[in-house]
């Protein structure tokens, strides 16, 4: 479903991204583990057109999207869940939720945050409430509501568990699951790598800009290196 | 009531007219900044613009022998809205979008050679000197005891404070009910994430420079009405003015430039009703290096906050 050969990235000078190729299938959650400053965040963002890669290309859907501006990516059925959840704090929840179905008519926009409130109760009792006073678990459903509202065929996760509760963080893997069994396909870029590789059908390790291990999630679960560097020996 | 106190409510009537004004130009600068984070410097051309719109079609009209008021000033309200909306969206257009991304001092340099570019435009086919139009509007309520002094509200003042009420409530509305209004206000806080949602964010700032020309253009026709007289540079005080009023009330924050131009407004009357009227300048912009000093984010804005 998404297809990425050959892809480098730079800022400026700096080359983030070193020829990276991977690729996500249909229905499936694909994770991306790695330390801080591997890339992990660039990449993600290099797929939505921002920044563009210097070469080599991203295919959707078999169709080539490397080149085009970040709206017009977003408009193929690809959503986002950003780092740092990115809502809009001045904005009510009902509000933000309406700004990832833009593009959409009022009616369809209608039937899917009834589904959308459905998955987060949460997001219903705080309805009309500021998105900035609600607590970082709200915010990430928030997020990851908002994301949905443009019923994307797949979502890309940047650290959906940063800063959030134990329980909480296993609240939000439960519903990356559930939006999994509702036939979204699942891009999930975490630190907590231990948790992403649970529900992982497959993973990548990425390092200095590199994807360094390929394999299934249970395989690189048990993988010494992966064990010494990510997951605390 | 006294003599003083009369003539301190005669000038808070004027100033409260005046600040309007501003408060109507005020929100251009604000939306753009709140949205692109860059001070359209030629903003007050708009308005100066719209003021000689107003004056063309007016000449125009009553040269045709049209001379209903409502209707004249209804066409005027329409064809200044339309051609200032059309050169503020030029303005993004020329000197700001293919600038975006580059370092901010560019656009602002780029800004204000637009701006001496529309001076010179009008000013070349226009004239320079000053062009007057006779009062259209006449006539007003008086009251207070005139042996002691007389309060006047002209009904050139009530139409300016009615028209800038129901701009800024049309304005409101727009802003927070409707979807694009809504996309603006997502853009002001975060144009990235608002790109990240499929929304093409460079409309969403077209729409930006256009609505606030068409307020600039409103206050272009009321405070072209008002004096009567124009020339080619007048939107660069009222710029000025305007953008004081904005960083007074914390730019980037609508309902600030609001109540910002109202104090500015204000202020200003009350500097000249006990100094020489030279000094009201002085006054406001001495106003703008205190607020810069001691409150840069102005009285309704947020801090500036540094992300890490």
């Amino acid at each position: 479903m998404l297809r990425i050969e050959n892809v480098n990235t730079h800022y400026g000078q700096i080359q983030a991204l070193h020829d990276i190729s991977l690729e996500v299938k249909q229905g499936e959650i694909v994770t991306l583990i790695g330390a801080n400053g591997a890339g992990k965040t660039t990449l993600m963002m290099t797929i939505c057109g921002d920044p563009q890669a210097t070469s080599g290309t991203i295919e959707f859907d078999g169709e080539v999207i490397s080149g085009l501006d970040t709206p017009s990516v977003m408009r193929k059925g690809l959503a986002i869940v950003p780092e740092g959840r990115r809502v809009f704090s001045g904005m009510t929840v009902e509000e933000n939720l309406f700004m990832g179905s833009y593009f959409r008519s009022k009616a369809e926009a209608q039937e899917t945050v009834k589904h959308v409130l459905e998955l987060f109760p949460r997001l219903e009792e705080r309805f009309d409430q500021r998105a900035g006073t609600m607590s970082g678990g709200e915010q990430q459903m928030l997020a990851i509501g908002r994301a949905m509202m443009s019923k994307p065929r797949m979502i890309l996760l940047d650290e959906p568990s940063l800063g959030l509760a134990p329980i909480i963080i296993q609240q939000i893997f439960d519903i990356i699951e559930k939006l999994r069994d509702e036939g979204v396909t699942i891009f999930l870029v975490e630190q907590n790598a231990n948790q992403a590789l649970r529900i992982a059908d497959r993973g990548y390790v990425l390092e200095n800009g590199r994807v360094v291990l390929e394999d299934t999630g249970d395989a690189l679960l048990v993988n010494d290196d992966v064990r010494k560097a990510y997951l605390g020996g | 009531m006294s003599e003083f106190s009369l003539y301190l409510l005669q000038q808070l009537i004027n100033g409260l007219t005046i600040g309007s004004t501003y408060a109507l130009i005020a929100i251009g600068y604000t939306m753009v900044y709140g949205i692109i984070g860059m001070i359209n410097f030629a903003h007050g051309e708009i308005y100066m613009i719209g003021s000689y719109v107003t004056f063309i079609v007016i000449a125009g009209l009553l040269g045709m022998g049209l001379v209903s008021l409502p209707i004249v000033l209804l066409i005027v309200l329409i064809v200044a809205v339309i051609v200032s909306s059309t050169y503020g969206w030029t303005v993004e257009r020329v000197a700001y979008r293919p600038l975006r991304g580059s370092n901010r001092l560019i656009p602002l340099i780029s800004a204000i050679g637009m701006s001496i570019f529309l001076q010179n435009y009008v000013g070349l086919s226009q004239g320079y000197r000053d062009a007057a139009l006779p009062p259209q509007v006449v006539g007003g309520w008086t009251f207070g005891d005139p042996a002691v002094f007389e309060v006047t509200i002209s009904y050139m003042q009530s139409i300016i404070w009615i028209a800038t009420l129901l701009t800024m409530t049309a304005l409101t509305l727009f802003i927070s009910r409707s979807r694009m209004g809504r996309a603006c206000r997502a853009c002001s806080e975060d144009l990235g994430m608002t790109n990240l949602l499929g929304i093409d964010t460079n409309k969403i700032i077209a729409l930006t420079f256009i609505v606030g020309a068409a307020l600039a253009a409103v206050a272009g026709i009321l405070l072209s009405l008002y004096y009567g007289v124009i020339n080619p540079f007048v939107g660069f005080i009222a710029g000025l003015k305007a953008f004081t009023a904005a960083v007074l009330g914390g730019i980037g924050s609508i309902p600030g430039a609001m109540l910002g131009g109202l104090i500015l407004g204000v202020t200003e009357a009350m500097t000249a009703a006990f100094f020489p009227a030279e000094y009201k300048d002085v006054v406001s912009f001495g106003l703008l290096v205190l607020i810069l000093l001691f409150r840069p984010s102005g009285l309704l804005g947020k801090p500036e906050v540094e992300k890490v």
